[in-house]
């Protein structure tokens, strides 16, 4: 039957003396030891489903000429970045020599990192979008922690494409949908074309783990008659849910079980939270719920009402993922403004914009733009190079792979963007796109277009789209 | 009865200006008109008794007007916004407040907006204070192929929304269209067929007046005409009807091409058989909404002479109707000749219909992408579909005899981080406060320090 937690542990720290507990490499010749039973799943540290992704062949590059924003805040006019191998070697400013590197005149462009989409359902709820697609909420019990956003992902979706090259989106995180209390685990992808999803797995990228408090968990199961119906519970689904996983973790004899060892991981600060939630006071609540189970919240998504609560998200260091102007197609979004990101800005809390949309995702850039201009025009400062992070490095943070891209730094991934001019502004866009040094987009160059299976031999195929 | 008719336009005319118009002067704006021209330096509008009667660079003001002076900031036409459901719906998620879809109605093109549009909906106000000033609205397509007869709103704060009554009806014949009609496209089509042929045949055995069905303009809450289509008594009708009496008396006026006929269509092959009812019907007068493969056969929707509202910004294949969508669609199809407005749902909502037709301004730099020039993007959202929706000349345009709705911006308006910082509709200034708007300044700090937030207002 199920292997007991005990012994996996003691098989993960076998492997991990082996040197080789990330490979995922061979678990039954691994677990060959007389004490392991005959059969055996991998466990979770040996990697399941790891990523395959390698980066593809690139040029040392050096973007010469552009206004640079870095993403952490800084700006250069007139400014270099080189990288090489699939990493950022330097940024700077025009003293900066570029010999063994291929050049290209940035004057006039913009450089920013490469682009991060928080919130998408690219590849869960793909294009085209009929039933038999519609793969993004495993709506059949309200908590479903066992469930995985990247067994739902299917890598043809064409709108992978458009978001790189309409919107410079390098990496995103494809959540679960929020028709469940917990919706299950997300998947943080590198935008790179691949076959199967692990080819597009970003390496080393922490899960996520979607939560929604609100209408649609007690909507969706309340109109089945069952718990929860309400907002209260919401809660009590929740909090029953993690007194269970907590029980668990300190059992070491329990059997495996997906769900919970998805809630461990979150009690162990390994795996992120991701809540769906509109309402301050909802939001309020949640980060107390975490305190009393032990666990973090890393971003609010959607979160239309965090402008009133700038100083406990602040406090509690939690990010709101938002729109700029959605508002009121829902009684929970009924409040939303534009001004939500700058008066977030304004407190100091952390502010990320998503998409949450096929279509927005190649517009992030301008929805940035939108929610600082209506910062600006309450007075509020908020520079240039300031907002770019909203879509930059704050996502990365939330998301736990700022350690790797989100901004132009030394050592980072070559995730970059070279606009034809502001990316704040409506007329501008991306004229390249590079992902860990490899050119995936060039306006200029019908062949580094990707087209998607499923267009091919469709009308319009490899259009500019 | 042409005669009473005559005389019924002449009495509205004369009360067409509202009581409260003012005389205004705007000088020294960068001024689009809204006609596909770019935008002109040292412009000059003049509005006397709520019409424009003059728009240009470096002309004076009447000695007798007192000129606000937009300090070279820009100035426009008000934005035309179609299809909406604005003034239909307060929040889309709650039903009760929600009056956009009739699923369960007995009555489907007889369905008429015009009681029901609700001028102090926060979308209204909320979409005044994006520079919207004049609308199409109407209930959309749920449970009959038949969205119902849209109206034409204006935006303005007074107590009627309604410009025009019944301004057009609405068909579905895609995807949706065929789901509704039983499962197929072939029902859609059927059963639109069957209905335009009983309203035909029921406007003659009723002698149901088409013309008492043409839209009036109206400007007043108290001169809304009743439709006299609805108010016959006439119930004897052939055995094989699917429609009820009113909804075959509401198609009587699209049947005569006395009312807009817009039809909801995608795909290339769906466009062309749209195209293709008119040789049935030959009166149809005739719009297509969506047309998301338009650019495949715009030659043929040119040569038709069929305007076409459509999303800017579909690049995906979201439908298997919409394989060949692209951004490119606008601009290719207007290449060929098509008149093409700018769909007010090329956003999440039709405040966003500048930032769509900036992101055309921003295809034209792309190779092997048709975008559009400034002055042909703004157009798409102001006069184009003014034009479309009747009210060619006289809305979304600054020229002589235009009505006037004006809008002072704080930048471009096509760039997103622009917004209108005063809007005048037929002359008359308009209030831009809100539900946001308080929001906003109620939450602009969070002290709390001597009273809860709900004392800060």
């Amino acid at each position: 039957m199920n292997v007991s937690r005990k012994l996996w542990a003691a098989s993960a720290s076998a492997l991990l003396l082996a040197g080789c507990a990330t490979t995922g490499s061979n678990a039954t010749a691994d677990r060959s030891a007389d004490d392991a039973p005959r059969y055996a799943a991998m466990m979770p540290d040996e990697g399941p489903f790891a990523s395959t992704y390698a980066r593809y062949p690139g040029t040392a590059t050096a973007l010469v000429g552009a206004t640079v924003y870095d993403g952490a805040g800084g700006v250069i006019e007139n400014g270099t970045v080189l990288f090489r191998d699939g990493e950022i070697v330097a940024v700077g400013g025009s003293d900066l020599p570029t010999d063994g590197y291929q050049s290209i005149d940035g004057t006039g462009k913009f450089v920013t990192p490469g682009i991060i989409d928080i919130h998408s359902h690219l590849g869960d709820y793909p294009s085209p979008s009929v039933d038999a697609h519609s793969d993004g909420n495993e709506a059949t019990a309200p908590t479903t922690p066992e469930v995985w956003a990247e067994h739902s992902v299917w890598p043809q979706d064409p709108g992978f494409s458009r978001a790189l090259a309409n919107g410079g989106v390098t990496s995103l995180q494809i959540l679960p949908g929020s028709a469940n209390l917990m919706g299950g685990r997300s998947v943080t992808l590198k935008n790179v074309p691949a076959r199967t999803v692990q080819g597009m797995k970003f390496p080393g990228a922490p899960y996520g783990f979607k939560m929604a408090c609100g209408e649609n968990p007690k909507r969706v199961y309340g109109n089945r008659g069952r718990m929860p119906s309400t907002r209260m519970g919401n809660f009590a689904v929740n909090r029953e849910t993690w007194l269970d996983a907590i029980d668990y973790a300190n059992d070491e004899d329990a059997d495996r079980d997906l769900g919970k060892e998805t809630l461990v991981g979150v009690l162990d600060g390994e795996i992120l939270v991701h809540n769906h939630c509109y309402r301050a006071d909802e939001m309020a609540l949640v980060m107390d719920m975490a305190k009393e189970m032990g666990y973090r919240v890393s971003a609010f998504h959607h979160a239309v009402e965090a402008y009133k609560i700038g100083d406990l998200l602040r406090e509690n260091d939690v990010c709101s993922a938002i729109w700029a102007d959605w508002y009121g197609f829902k009684m929970e979004a009924y409040d939303g403004i534009v001004e939500n990101a700058a008066l977030l800005q304004q407190e100091g809390a952390c502010v990320v914009i998503h998409s949450d949309s096929q279509d927005e995702i190649q517009r992030l850039n301008q929805e940035v733009a939108k929610a600082q201009a209506a910062g600006r025009r309450m007075g509020i400062d908020l520079p240039d190079e300031q907002v770019i992070g909203w879509i930059t490095l704050n996502a990365a943070r939330a998301m736990g792979i700022d350690a790797m891209t989100g901004s132009l730094e030394a050592g980072k991934m070559a995730d970059v963007v070279l606009w034809n001019g502001d990316p704040l502004s409506v007329y501008s866009r991306p004229e390249r796109v590079w992902v860990d040094g490899a050119l995936l987009y060039d306006a200029n160059d019908p062949r580094r277009r990707p087209v998607s299976d499923f267009e091919l031999g469709q009308p319009g195929e490899g259009d500019v789209k | 009865m042409n005669r009473f008719a005559t005389l019924a336009g002449l009495a509205l005319a004369a009360v067409a200006a509202p009581v409260c118009a003012q005389d205004l002067a705007i000088t020294n704006a960068t001024l689009a008109l809204g006609d596909g021209s770019e935008p002109i330096e040292d412009g000059t509008v003049v509005v006397r008794g709520g019409r424009v009667v003059a728009a240009g660079a470096g002309l004076a003001v009447p000695a007798d007007m007192q000129a606000i002076d937009a300090e070279d900031g820009w100035v426009t036409p008000g934005l035309f916004a179609t299809v909406t459901t604005l003034g239909l719906v307060d929040v889309g998620a709650v039903s009760e407040s929600n009056d956009t879809r009739a699923n369960d109605s007995p009555f489907s093109a007889a369905l008429d907006v015009a009681p029901v549009v609700n001028p102090n909906s926060q979308h209204v106000l909320i979409h005044r204070a994006a520079g919207i000033t004049r609308a199409a609205t109407t209930t959309m397509p749920s449970g009959s192929i038949f969205a119902g007869q849209g109206a034409i709103i204006d935006l303005d704060s007074d107590s009627n929304p309604i410009v025009r009554p019944r301004a057009f009806q609405m068909v579905t014949l895609g995807e949706q269209g065929g789901r509704i009609a039983g499962g197929s496209r072939a029902a859609a089509h059927a059963l639109l067929r069957n209905a335009l042929r009983e309203a035909g045949s029921y406007g003659d055995a009723a002698r149901i007046p088409g013309m008492s069905s043409q839209a009036r303009n109206t400007r007043t809450g108290d001169d809304l005409p009743v439709d006299p289509r609805l108010s016959g008594r006439e119930t004897d009708r052939a055995g094989d009807v699917l429609l009820t009496r009113f909804d075959a008396a509401a198609l009587v006026p699209v049947v005569r091409g006395e009312q807009k006929l817009y039809v909801a269509v995608d795909r290339a092959s769906d466009i062309l058989s749209a195209l293709a009812l008119t040789t049935e019907f030959p009166m149809l007068d005739m719009v297509l909404v969506g047309a998301a493969e338009g650019w495949l056969v715009a030659d043929a929707i040119a040569a038709a002479g069929v305007p076409v509202i459509a999303n800017a910004l579909g690049d995906l294949p979201e439908r298997f109707e919409q394989l060949a969508a692209t951004q490119s669609n606008v601009g290719r199809m207007m290449r060929a000749g098509v008149q093409v407005a700018i769909s007010a749902n090329s956003g999440q909502n039709p405040r966003n219909m500048p930032q769509a037709a900036g992101n055309l301004v921003a295809l034209s730099r792309m190779p092997g992408a048709s975008g559009l020039s400034w002055g042909q993007a703004f157009a798409a959202i102001s006069s184009v579909p003014a034009a479309i929706s009747g009210y060619e000349g006289e809305a979304g345009v600054l020229s002589n005899g235009a009505v006037g709705d004006v809008v002072v911006w704080t930048g471009d308006p096509l760039e997103v981080g622009s917004v209108p910082q005063r809007v005048f509709i037929g002359g008359v200034e308009q209030p831009l406060e809100n539900h946001q708007s308080r929001l906003k300044e109620r939450y602009r700090d969070l002290d709390e320090s001597d009273l809860p937030k709900a004392y800060d207002r």
